[in-house]
Parts: C-alpha cells; structure tokens; sequence
C-alpha cells in the first residue's frame, strides 16, 4: 500500500525524472502565490486560506500514516494546543506583554505541538499499530474532555484575539484577508519544503524502514522507538504550526479544535488523497475541503458523502487519489491511454445514475426529518420534488438499483481492459 | 454509606454494560487483530432498533430482534467488507470500521433527526426495586444487572464448555492447526463478529433506554469502551471484565463527588492559592473531572504498565 514514488522512474530516465521534479515544486510555489491574482472574491480567498492550513495539516498527518507507519486518531491534541497557544500569544501581543512579529506566531504554534509532542509521544511511541492508535485517541479523548474544565481554554466560548496587532512589517497589517493568505501560503510552502526535505534525511528512510519492518531497522542499528518519536515530535510541530495559522485566520480558537472529529479531518484528507505519496495529502486537503466549503453550502448531509468517499476509496482504491493518479501517469506516458477511455465512459454513465440515486435518496430523508417543518417540497438540481409522494423515492431506488447493476458488469469490463494494459507495460519492460 | 452503597450498585450495573461491550471488542481483537472502531455504532444502533421496535410491538420482542438483527448485520459486514480489506492489511481494516462508524453517525440522524429519541424504560419494570434510606434503586437497574450478569455467565460457560466454543478458544491462538483440523476458520470469524456485535446490540437495547438514546451516543461510548480495551489488557477477557467493573464504579462515583483540591485547603492559608491560574485550577471539582478520568487511568496504566492489567507482555 504504501510504496513510493519511484514507479514513475521505471518508465523515464532518472535524470529527466529529476529535472520534471524540480518543475514540479516551481510549480508547486508558484501555483499558491499566484492563486489570489485569479481568484479575487472574498468567498474564494477564504476557501484558499483553510486549503492551505489543511494542506500543512495533512502534510504532516502523513508524516506519522504515511511515513511511518503510525494511524494517529489524536493529531488534533497538537494542532488545538498550537492554536491555544498562538491565540494567547496574539492576546499578550495585543496586551503589550509580548513584543513579537505576527508573521512569526505559528512558530509559537509549533513549538508548543512540539513540546507537548515531547510529553505524549513518550508515552505513545513506545508502541506501534493498534496499540498506538488507541493511545493517541486517548490522549486526544483527554485533551478534549479536560479543555472543558482545564483553565486557559475558554470554557464554551472559546479565546478570541486581534490579529491586527503589534508593530506591523512593511505596512503589513494582516488586516485585509489577502495578506493573511499570504502569510498561510509562506508557511505552507516553507513547511511543505521542509517536510519533504525531511522525507530525504537518513531520518525520514529509518521512518520509512521501521513502518516496513521494525525488526530488521533494529538489526540495523537504529531504536524504532526512538525514530517513532522524533517522527512524532516533528509532525507535532507542523501540526501546531498548522493550528496557529488557523488562530490567526480565525481569530478564535475554540474546543473545537480539540475534537476527535478535527483528528478525523486530517485522517480522511490523507487516505483519500493516498498516504503512499508525498503529494497525497495535498491532493486530499484541498479535494476535501473544497468539498466541505461548497458541499456544504448546499446540503447537510455532506459529512455523509465524506463518509461514502473514505470508505469507498478504503474498499477500492486504497492507494488514494495520488495512487490513481500514479498508475495513470504509466499508462499515459506509455501512449495506451486511449484504450482505457472506451472502457471508463462505459463505467461513467452508471455510476453517474448511482451516484445521481444516492443523492436524491439522502437528500429526501434528511428533508423528511430534519426539515419537516419547511413542509414535503424541495428542490433537487432545480427539480422540484415532493417527499410525501411515492415518485422521489421509487426513482431513487430504481436509479441506484439499476446504476448498481450496471456499474458492477461495466467495472468487471474496466478491470478486463486494464489489466490487459498491464500486461502489455509488462512486456514493453521485458522484451 | 447511603450514598456509597447506591453509587457502588449504579456503578455495578454502568460497568456490566460497559463488559457487554467491551467483551465483543476483545474477542474480535484477540481473534482477528482488528480492532473495531464501529463497534460503539452497533451499541448505538441496537438503541435505535429497539426504540423502532419497541413503539410497534414493545420491548420485550425488542429485546430479542434487535440484538439477533444487528448480529446479522455484523456477520455480513465481515464477511462482505472487512474480509475484502484485509488483504491491504491491519490499517485498512481499521480504518474501514473507522469508516463503518463515520457512516452510522450520520445515517443515525438521517432516519432518526438530530435530538435524542423517547426510547422509555417498559412500564413492567418502572417501578422501585428497594429502597435504600431515602435513595430509591429503580427495578431497570436490577433488571440491566440481571442481563449483563446472565449474558456474561453464558458467554463464559459457552467458549470454556461447549464444542464451539473449544473451537473458538483454538482458533484464537492456532488458526492454521483448527483450520487444518477441517474447521473453517474465516467461518468462525464470521461468527465471533456476529456475537460481539449482537452483544454490542444487547448493550444498546438496555443501555439506550437507562441512558439517553441520540447520535452521539456512539462517540460518548465509544472511546470509553477502548480504553477499558487498553486497560484490561488488549484481548483479555478477565481483563475487560475487571477494567469495565473499576472504570464504571470510578466514573459512578466521580460524578456524584464535588469536592476540588480547594476544599482540601480550605481553612489552612495556603501560599500558592494566591495566584489567579492556579486557584482556579485547583477549584475544579471531582465532578466536572469525571469525563477526564477514565483517560487519565489509560495514560497513567500505559505509563507504568503498557501490557495493561491482565495483558501478556510482547
């Protein structure tokens, strides 16, 4: 599952493979910085300043699945404690207490994920797998029960802050939204520079070599614990960098951000975009909250829909959308591309059906209970439909049931043809 | 003493519930080495079922529809989703119950709306058990503690006395020799999934009514549940058993205390009290800390003795 990125290397050169990587990362700088040119409304810049803090959020979630081997279900404890301390930090600035840049505060951020990374990752490394899993959802469950009682934290209304404060740097206020996303885009691209450099220290392959066999990187030399807790402490840091971001652009942090449910988040954005590749959670944090951002403004049912693609992407496509992406890009540079496209138009328009079944079924129930009062009309796709009579229902049903049949004989066909494209990869390597 | 001997049976009762639970996890981790992040779900769902039952043809079909229903549900969902992941290995088959529980959260308020149901106590056993001084036992409660106690002696007797349940204990730790023996293990996988979620179910039938039955249950529950798991040891029953029995009394008693650290000064002029943030941490009180504690214990126990309480050391 989780193999790197060298399958691109076996059908390009390794020099040409160097130089298009480097293209990559000028594109993956350029791309953040010149967002804001194209996409000027206030509803896009927003959408683009919680991408980015999802972006360095997963990144460093994947630090601990992806690289090491580590499903984490507390990520949330450094990345809110990062943000608590960023907000206060804010408040002492605005105080007079303090006299520190703004443009420097997720460094605050960070380094309280990493101090609190220090004190639970001893007692959470010691173990991989389940075991590690368990403690880190503990670890989370306590965070989260005790910033309801703990003082520092707010109680239910949470810390609030100015952001607008301090002695501003070249005129820069962070009072207009766009330099608060600039701000997100130089951490997220220096945080994403770092994490990757990371992955190329002799420490990010010990990583890699105890989430693959803990046993042999001990033959090795090397303490798997030891290596499991700098991993964590480090993602620790990014986490918390990621959480003072967020306090910044929000200017509020609130329990919230303690929650089983934001460990969650970075979590489904990891494995839906694919654990297995450095630019997976990328492609996952954005996808997902885009999702979220435009999902849910027209429906509530949206975390439902999440639930449907992690799960679908857990039964099926467990390597991600990075995964998906990677096994195309053979067949593409191949030049066999055109034989799949016949067999995916084929399994597009069922799925479409399904998909279009799904939707008009979740979306009439949820009208039904949740909205019983707004009476039995609604509108689907500028259809309107009338949840007391038989005819939503009755369409949904037979839309997936029949989508369902379709889908199932059109993918058995989709599968026949890719793996007649992997045969012929396979003889074009070994003539 | 009043309040003591209430809060030991209230605690009794919360604990043999949490076994309930906690019993079908350990069993389908000691069997297949998954742990299941939904198992809470089929808690939840057990709830709903029975409340959906129960205004139709009342609790007592209920009580045994719902639990046989969710079993079925459970055998199904390993043999058609976690023995399809598990070929990508033990992360993937944790993260589809992850998935499993996503789902059931948000499908739960889809078919039952947000607020909690009116799952009520059946008018049988809505009455006063004894009372003890001025404290009333409710016969629900005594009625939970028979369940759990007779589900639990017949659990035990089943796995250590009857044929499959021998088969059971064999396959837990020599899957290739009972599979050689001509016994289909992955069938009998299939059924220990069953069972715990049939428990689980069990659990939500008795507990949903006692409690409050609403979506959020299932997460209220739920990490409770792993920690008791962590506790008593990863796969030990014996464990579970008395992890669940503790933290259920603790949590009882916690609740009820409201007493601080404060009060334990009180009178005597202590220094440190003057300063503002650590006044008012020391005025938090017993009660308020309950939901903390059973994650302290976890922290403290993993601390101090990771195999947990009756955990084998690896």
């Amino acid at each position: 599952m989780m193999n790197n990125t060298d399958a691109m290397s076996l059908t390009l050169g390794e020099s040409k493979v160097r130089s298009r990587r480097w293209l990559v990362w000028v594109a993956a700088i350029a791309v953040p910085l010149l967002l804001p040119l194209v996409f000027r409304s206030g509803y896009a810049l927003s959408m683009m300043c919680q991408m980015g803090i999802a972006v360095i959020f997963a990144l460093s979630y994947n630090m601990l699945l992806g690289q090491s081997g580590l499903l984490s279900f507390g990520h949330a404890v450094y990345y809110g404690l990062g943000g608590y301390a960023s907000i206060h930090a804010l408040n002492a600035i605005g105080a007079g207490k303090l006299d520190f840049p703004v443009t420097l505060l997720p460094l605050i951020g960070g380094v309280t994920g990493l101090f609190f990374g220090i004190v639970f990752g001893y007692a959470s490394t010691k173990r991989a797998g389940t075991v590690f899993a368990m403690i880190s959802l503990g670890i989370g469950e306590l965070m989260a029960a005790g910033s309801t009682v703990l003082p520092g934290f707010g109680g239910e209304a949470g810390i609030s802050a100015n952001r607008v404060t301090g002695k501003g740097l070249f005129g820069i206020t962070y009072g207009p939204p766009v330099q608060v996303y600039y701000l997100i885009a130089l951490w997220l691209v220096v945080s994403a520079i770092l994490m990757y450099a990371l992955t190329q220290t002799p420490l990010g392959r010990m990583a890699n070599a105890v989430r693959d066999n803990p046993e042999r990187a001990q033959f090795v030399g090397y303490n798997p614990q030891r290596v499991r807790f700098i991993t964590l402490v480090l993602s620790a840091f990014f986490a918390g960098v990621a959480g003072g971001l967020t306090a910044i652009n929000y200017e509020i942090v609130t329990q919230e951000y303690l929650t089983a449910h934001t460990s969650v988040t970075p979590l489904l954005m990891t494995f839906i975009g694919g654990a297995g590749y450095f630019f997976g959670p990328v492609l996952g944090a954005i996808l997902v909250t885009f999702l979220q951002v435009v999902l849910g403004a027209y429906t509530k049912a949206w975390p439902l829909y999440m639930g449907v693609v992690f799960i679908s992407t857990v039964l099926f496509a467990p390597q991600g959308l990075a995964g998906i992406v990677m096994q195309h890009r053979q067949v593409w540079s191949a030049g066999l591309m055109r034989r799949l496209v016949p067999a995916y138009a084929k399994v597009f328009v069922p799925a479409c059906a399904l998909l279009l079944g799904t939707i008009c079924l979740v979306e009439s129930t949820y009208h039904l209970t949740t909205e019983a009062q707004a009476g039995t009309q609604m509108s689907l796709f500028r259809i309107p439909l009338d949840v007391a009579t038989p005819a939503p229902w009755i369409g949904a049903a037979a839309l997936i049931a029949i989508g369902l049949y379709f889908f199932r004989r059109s993918c058995a066909a989709a599968a026949l043809s890719w793996e007649g494209i992997t045969a012929e990869l396979q003889r074009r390597k070994s003539p | 003493m009043e309040f003591f001997l209430t809060s030991l049976l209230n605690g009794l009762s919360y604990g043999l519930l949490l076994f309930m639970l906690s019993s079908g996890l350990t069993l389908i981790f000691s069997m297949m080495g998954v742990l299941n992040f939904a198992h809470a779900s089929f808690y939840m769902l057990g709830a709903y079922f029975a409340y959906q039952i129960s205004s139709a043809i009342g609790f007592w079909p209920a009580l045994v529809i719902a639990p046989l229903v969710l079993g079925l549900a459970g055998a199904l969902l390993e043999r058609y989703g976690l023995r399809t992941v598990h070929k990508s290995g033990h992360v993937a088959e944790l993260l589809f119950t992850v998935g499993v529980a996503l789902l059931v959260e948000e499908i739960v308020p889809l078919i039952w709306g947000r607020m909690a149901v009116k799952y009520a106590i059946p008018r049988e056993l809505d009455f006063t058990l004894f009372s003890l001084f001025s404290t009333s036992f409710p016969a629900y409660r005594g009625f939970m503690l028979l369940v759990s106690v007779g589900m639990m002696v017949l659990l035990y007797v089943v796995l250590t006395r009857s044929r499959i349940g021998l088969i059971i204990q064999a396959a837990l730790t020599h899957p290739e020799m009972v599979g050689a023996l001509g016994h289909n293990v992955p069938r009998v996988f299939m059924l220990v999934f069953g069972v715990g979620t049939a428990l689980a179910g069990l659990a939500g039938v008795i507990g949903g009514n006692a409690f409050v039955t609403e979506p959020s249950m299932a997460a209220a529950v739920g990490s409770i549940v792993f920690v008791i798991a962590v506790v008593g040891g990863l796969g030990s029953l014996e464990g579970a058993f008395i992890a669940s029995l503790v933290l259920g009394i603790i949590q009882t008693f916690s609740v009820a205390l409201d007493y601080s650290l404060s009060d334990l000064f009180a009178g005597s002029e202590v220094a440190l009290l003057h300063d503002e943030a650590l006044r008012s941490l020391f005025s938090i009180r017993i009660s308020q800390m309950a939901p903390m504690i059973p994650y302290l214990v976890m922290v403290l126990m993993l601390i101090f003795r990771p195999q947990g309480l009756m955990g084998k050391r690896e």
